[in-house]
């Protein structure tokens, strides 16, 4: 049985902070592909042809409803298997994680154009805009300011699921932990606690902003 | 590929499916009483109920759920000397508290949305607060908060698969286990056979909460058509919203 041991926190902060960096580098990748890929994917269901909308939301129906855990197992040995080998568990990782929420976001972009009165749409049409002046000048403007406060808090919660990746060998704080551990006999348990401390440390900030935001933003009129 | 081993190995995952549907099953009933007792706390007036609620909601909801299970499972016995017997009673409870916090912000912010008059109406019948909670406030709340809760108890199954993480053996553990031997190269028929598996359970639990809702609405005088709804539909407003931490 191990004991809690401070000198031991010491020693090992260096190398969980280093995995608190990667995780910050996967959120932002990941990130910005669950935030332009969501929104992609919420414009295609909405105006693309038919068979583009069962497509798209039968894949990310599928997504959404099977853990994040096995996706990142299946990309990753579909890749080293037979695509290519010499991609990164990094960027592997990122890519699923950000597709993952991807399918998370472009439910909250829907819900913001589904918000949207009928006669926005309405006068759009009566004006024979161009289809991207449409949704450029008339619907993302709307759209935008209904979701940008959901979105943020699924790239919170992307932010949180990132240990996950540890499961490829993403040397995020676990798997840092677990590192550590190999070589001294010791270490998961301070790890394991700094990593959780630094999660509250990281998220709460981030959260209180993204709830003054979403308050900001209902209060605006639109 | 081999798909005729997947095939024969099918019996072997009838165990694992076992543990995958108890670690969701028990770990929801449990963050469904976790969630009642926090989000009852975090309603109250008085600010020495209502403080240390929100403290735990935040704790949990601040923090990675994956870091919370590795220390609910390592950490904590070292830690707190408390030391459970097996894994998957730490999974269950890291899920519990984690969905719990989470979800208590469903009871509060349903609870909230009794209209006003309900409340004053049973002041006006001389209710006590307990027959006010039990047989006005809850009846007309639990009905709003069915759909997000249905998405947590989504998310609730797709966290069991972390269970497999710290040595449980769940449909996960064994897709890797069986797909895993021989180098790999035959994972990935398996892992694609559990990801099915998951998505199965997800279908299963989307209906019967729908089932549920529809139960709950005419037990309160609500119309029980619903909007027509895509297939399995995403996490309600409340869930992303709500899931702010």
């Amino acid at each position: 049985m191990q004991e809690w041991n401070n000198e031991t926190v010491v020693e090992i902060f260096p190398a969980i902070w280093d995995g608190f960096l990667v995780v910050l580098q996967v959120t932002l990748v990941a990130g910005i592909i669950a935030v332009l890929l969501g929104l992609l994917v919420a414009i295609g269901e909405r105006s693309g042809p038919p068979w583009l909308k069962r497509v798209l939301s039968g894949f990310f129906q599928f997504i959404r409803n099977t853990p994040l855990l096995v996706q990142v197992l299946f990309v990753w040995t579909a890749t080293s298997l037979y695509i290519n080998p010499e991609w990164t568990a990094f960027a592997v990782g990122s890519a699923v994680l950000g597709v993952h929420y991807a399918s998370y976001t472009s439910e909250s972009y829907r819900a913001g154009i589904e918000a949207i009165p009928k006669g926005q749409w309405e006068a759009a049409t009566a004006l024979s805009l161009p289809t991207h002046r449409v949704w450029g000048a008339i619907i993302l403007p709307q759209m935008l300011r209904r979701s940008t406060a959901a979105v943020a808090n699924w790239v919170i919660a992307m932010f949180k699921e990132v240990p996950t990746l540890f499961a490829i060998g993403v040397l995020e704080m676990i798997a840092q932990a677990q590192k550590y551990q190999g070589q001294n006999y010791t270490g998961v348990v301070e790890g394991y606690t700094i990593a959780g401390i630094l999660f509250l440390a990281a998220s709460y900030p981030v959260a209180v902003a993204a709830r003054r935001l979403e308050n900001r933003l209902a209060k605006s009129h639109f | 590929m081999d798909f005729q081993a997947v095939i024969d190995s099918l019996p072997r995952y009838a165990e694992p499916l076992l543990v995958t549907i108890q670690v969701t099953v028990a770990s929801a009933a449990l963050a469904l009483l976790v969630a009642f007792a926090l989000g009852l706390m975090t309603s109250s007036k008085h600010l020495v109920v209502r403080t240390p609620a929100r403290v735990v909601v935040e704790f949990f909801r601040g923090s990675s759920v994956v870091v919370q299970l590795f220390w609910f499972a390592i950490a904590m016995p070292v830690i707190l000397g408390i030391q459970f017997d097996y894994a998957i009673a730490a999974a269950i409870i890291a899920l519990a508290l984690n969905y719990g916090s989470y979800s208590s912000e469903v009871v509060r912010s349903a609870i909230a949305s009794v209209p006003k008059g309900q409340l004053e109406a049973c002041t006006a019948l001389n209710f006590t607060p307990i027959q006010r909670m039990r047989l006005v406030i809850l009846p007309q709340a639990w009905p709003e908060m069915i759909p997000s809760l249905c998405s947590f108890a989504i998310m609730l199954l797709k966290a069991s698969a972390l269970v497999s993480l710290i040595s449980v053996t769940d449909i996960t553990r064994m897709a890797t286990l069986i797909g895993g031997q021989g180098g790999g190269v035959n994972q990935l028929p398996h892992l694609a056979l559990i990801l099915v598996i998951y998505f199965v359970l997800a279908w299963l639990i989307w209906n019967g909460m729908r089932a549920l809702e529809r139960k709950a609405k005419r037990g309160v005088g609500i119309d029980a058509k619903l909007p027509k709804n895509r297939a399995i539909d995403a996490p309600a407003a409340a869930a992303g919203g709500g899931g702010a931490a």
